[in-house]
C-alpha cells in the first residue's frame, strides 16, 4: 500500500518512545502546564480524535484555521511558542534563524486596509517539497501532516525552492539544546510539524494553545475530516481561504478574513 | 579523408607539471573550503533562507549544462556523420565526461549533509526530477563512457554508431532533466515555464561547443600540433549558430511573461529594477554573452584569428554564467508573490528583495569543480591518446585537395 502507510508503522515505535518520554517529562516538570493544556484542548474541542494506540492513518485530516480579523498585528504569541516548543532560538543573524512560524502583515493595495496573520507550512495534500524530495525526506503523513525524516534529508534544498510559502528553513549551524519532541539537524531541512509529537498525544499544537491561552481565539485546530469538529463547524458557517488557491494544493491551513 | 593518426601528451615539460600542479592547489582550496562550510554550517557562506542557491549552484549547473553541449562534436560525427567532425570525437566525449565529473562534486559537496551521498543513490523518489536527474547522470557517465570506449577499441569499433546515438539521446534527455529542476517550480514567478528545458539545451550547445574550442586551440598551442582554419571555422560557425539560439530563446521567454500581466513585476524586475541583476543581465548576459560574440563570429576581418575566437569563447562562458546567475539567484531573488493585491512585510523577507553577495568559500569551491575538469582532461590526454597528430587542412577537410 502507500508509503506514508508503511512509514507511520515503521515509525510508531520510535514515535511512542519520544511520545512517552514527552508526556513522563511534562509530568514530572510542569504538570500545572500539561493539565492547563489538555484542559484547553478538551474545552475548545479540537482534542485528537484518533485513539493513542491506532495507527496514523487518513482517518483524519489535521489542519488550523486562522481569522485574521482576531489576529492582532505585532502579537507574537503563537511564534513565540513555537519557537519555545520547537527549541528555535535566534543567532543573531535574521537571514538564517530558522523560522517556523512568523507574522506577516499586510496592508491592501487599493484600500489601504491593514491585517496581519500567522504563515507557517500549509500542509499541503499535495505538497511541491515532497513532490521534489529526491530521497523522500520530505513527505506528507496519511493525516495531512508535511514532515522532513531527518535521517533521509540530505540538505540540498530543491525543496525550499519549491515551497510556495517559502514556509521552511535550514539548519545553517551547529544545534545545541534540543528539545526531544523536536529533533534537528545541520545541514537538513525543517519547518512546522504542526506539533506532531503533541498531536500523536491527544493534545494541540503549542501555537494554538499559546493563542487561546492569551484570549485571542485566532487559532483553531482539529479534523477536517469530521464534521463535528470546531474547524469543520467553522468553514462550514463562514468558509476559508487558501492561500495561492490557484495552485490547488488543498492546504491544511486555511484563512478567514482575507479578501479576495 | 585518411585514416585518423592518434596521440597523446608527452607531459614531461615544466608547462605540463605546472598546469596539473596549479589546478590541483585549486581544488585543495576548494577542499579546504568545504570543509570550513561543512564545519561551521552554511552560515558562514552567502546563502540564506531566502537565497537558498547560490554560487555553487551556479557553476555547478553551468558545468553540467556545459557537459552536454561538449558532445556535440562528437555526436554531428557520429549521429549525423559529417566527417570534418570525427577525429575531434574523442575529445569532445572526454571533455562532456570531465565537465559532468566537475559540476557534479561541486553540487555534491554544497549539500547540507554530502556524508549521505549513499542515501541520495538508494532513495529514490520519482516523482523528483532531482531524482530523475542523479540516474541521467550517473547515465551520462555509462554512455559516454561506453561511447568511449568504441571510439578507441577496434575490437568494439563496430558498436560506435549504436553508442554515439544513445548518448546523443541521453544528453538530450539530461539537459531536458536540468532545465525541468527550473521548469517544474511552480512557487516561483520567474520559473514554471516548460521553455525552460528547451532553452537548456540549446544554452548547452553553446557554452559546451564555446569550452570545446577553447580547449581544443589549447591543446593544439601548447602541443605545437597543427589545427586548421577549416575545422575551426567550421566550428566558430556553429557556435554563431548556437549563440543567436540562445538569444532567441531568452527573447522569447521574456516576451512571454511581458505579454501576461500576472509576470509583469518579476520582468520589471529582471530587465529594469533589479539593480545588480539587471545589470548582470544586460551586460552579462545579453551583451558580452550574445550579441558582441554574434558580431565578432561573423565579422569579415577577425574570420581567422585564433586569438579573437579564444576571447569570443571566453565572453561566452562569462555570458553563459551570467545567465544561470540570472536566472538561479534573481528568480529567488524576487519576492515570491503569496498575496497579489497587498503590500507584505515580515521577520522573514516577505515583500522584499533579497540580497545575496557570495562568500569567498562559495567561490572556491565552484572553481575547484572547474580546476577538476581541467585536470582530468589534462591528465586523461596525457595517458590515453585522445587527440589526432594533426587537424590541418589537409588531414581534416574531406573537401580539401588530395
Amino acid at each position: 500500500m502507500t508509503d506514508s502507510t508503511k512509514k507511520s508503522t515503521i515509525d510508531s515505535s520510535r514515535r511512542d518512545f519520544l511520545s512517552k518520554a514527552a508526556v513522563a517529562g511534562t509530568v514530572t516538570i510542569a504538570p500545572g502546564l500539561l493539565l492547563h493544556s489538555t484542559a484547553q484542548a478538551a474545552s475548545s474541542g479540537n482534542i485528537s480524535t484518533r485513539p493513542h494506540d491506532e495507527d496514523v492513518s487518513n482517518k483524519n485530516r489535521w489542519g488550523l484555521l486562522i481569522d485574521t480579523e482576531k489576529c492582532a498585528t505585532g502579537c507574537t504569541d503563537c511564534v513565540d511558542a513555537c519557537n519555545e516548543e520547537n527549541g528555535l532560538v535566534s543567532h543573531g543573524r535574521p537571514e538564517t534563524d530558522a523560522q517556523y512560524i512568523r507574522k506577516v502583515t499586510l496592508k491592501e493595495k487599493s484600500t489601504g486596509h491593514e491585517s496581519s496573520l500567522p504563515l507557517m507550512c500549509q500542509h499541503c495534500e499535495t505538497a511541491p517539497c515532497a513532490d521534489v524530495c529526491p530521497t523522500g525526506a520530505s513527505f506528507v503523513r496519511a493525516d495531512g501532516i508535511a514532515l522532513v525524516d531527518k535521517h533521509i534529508c540530505i540538505g540540498c534544498r530543491y525543496c525550499m525552492m519549491a515551497c510556495p510559502y517559502k514556509a521552511r528553513s535550514f539548519v545553517h549551524e551547529d544545534v545545541e539544546n534540543q528539545k526531544l519532541t523536536a529533533p534537528r539537524g545541520k545541514g537538513t531541512v525543517e519547518s512546522c510539524t504542526m506539533c506532531v509529537t503533541r498531536i500523536d498525544n491527544g493534545g494541540i499544537p503549542a501555537c494554538v494553545e499559546a493563542c487561546t491561552a492569551e484570549n485571542h481565539n485566532a487559532m483553531i485546530f482539529g479534523d477536517l475530516n469530521n464534521p463535528n469538529s470546531d474547524i469543520s463547524i467553522a468553514l462550514k458557517s463562514r468558509g476559508g481561504k487558501q492561500i495561492r488557491s490557484d495552485l490547488a494544493l488543498n492546504t491544511g491551513v486555511r484563512y478567514q478574513g482575507l479578501n479576495e | 579523408m585518411s585514416k585518423i593518426e592518434y596521440t597523446s601528451l608527452e607531459g614531461k615539460s615544466p608547462a605540463y607539471f605546472g598546469l596539473l600542479g596549479g589546478l590541483a592547489l585549486i581544488m585543495l582550496l576548494a577542499l579546504a573550503s568545504v570543509f570550513y562550510m561543512e564545519h561551521e554550517g552554511h552560515h558562514v557562506t552567502g546563502m540564506t533562507n531566502q537565497i537558498v542557491w547560490g554560487m555553487p549552484h551556479v557553476f555547478a549547473i553551468f558545468l553540467i549544462v556545459a557537459a552536454s553541449g561538449a558532445l556535440n562534436v562528437a555526436s554531428i560525427a557520429s549521429v549525423f556523420r559529417k566527417k570534418i567532425y570525427e577525429p575531434m570525437a574523442r575529445l569532445s566525449a572526454l571533455l562532456a565526461v570531465a565537465l559532468l565529473a566537475g559540476g557534479l562534486v561541486v553540487l555534491l559537496l554544497d549539500l547540507g549533509r554530502p556524508d549521505r551521498l549513499i542515501i541520495a543513490m538508494t532513495y529514490y523518489n520519482f516523482k523528483s526530477i532531482f531524482a530523475w536527474n542523479i540516474i541521467l547522470y550517473t547515465g551520462f557517465f555509462g554512455f559516454v563512457g561506453a561511447y568511449l570506449w568504441t571510439m578507441m577499441d577496434h575490437n568494439v569499433y563496430r558498436f560506435k554508431p549504436y553508442a554515439g546515438f544513445f548518448a546523443f539521446i541521453w544528453r538530450l534527455i539530461l539537459t531536458t532533466g536540468t532545465g525541468s529542476i527550473f521548469g517544474f517550480l511552480v512557487a516561483r514567478s520567474a520559473y514554471d515555464a516548460a521553455l525552460m528545458a528547451p532553452m537548456f539545451i540549446i544554452m548547452s550547445f553553446s557554452f559546451g561547443l564555446a569550452i570545446f574550442l577553447l580547449v581544443l586551440m589549447a591543446s593544439y598551442r601548447w602541443t605545437n600540433m597543427e589545427l586548421g582554419d577549416v575545422v575551426v571555422n567550421r566550428l566558430r560557425n556553429l557556435l554563431g549558430v548556437f549563440v543567436a539560439s540562445v538569444l532567441y530563446f531568452t527573447t522569447v521567454y521574456h516576451l512571454t511573461n511581458l505579454y501576461a500581466t500576472q509576470h509583469h513585476g518579476v520582468e520589471k524586475f529582471l530587465l529594469l529594477e533589479g539593480g545588480v541583476f539587471t545589470n548582470i543581465f544586460w551586460v552579462g548576459e545579453i551583451l558580452i554573452g550574445g550579441i558582441i560574440p554574434l558580431i565578432l563570429i561573423y565579422a569579415p576581418g577577425v574570420k581567422n584569428s585564433r586569438n579573437t575566437l579564444g576571447l569570443i569563447c571566453t565572453m561566452i562562458i562569462i555570458g553563459g554564467m551570467s545567465k544561470i546567475y540570472t536566472i538561479l539567484i534573481a528568480g529567488q531573488a524576487y519576492p515570491m508573490e503569496l498575496f497579489p493585491g497587498y503590500e507584505v512585510s515580515s521577520s522573514f523577507y516577505d515583500g522584499v528583495v533579497n540580497g545575496y553577495t557570495p562568500s569567498l568559500p562559495e567561490i572556491l569551491l565552484g572553481l575547484g569543480g572547474v580546476a577538476m575538469t581541467l585536470f582530468i582532461v589534462a591528465f586523461a590526454l596525457k595517458v590515453l591518446r585522445f587527440l589526432p597528430v594533426s587537424l590541418a587542412d589537409s588531414v581534416a577537410d574531406p573537401h580539401s585537395a588530395k
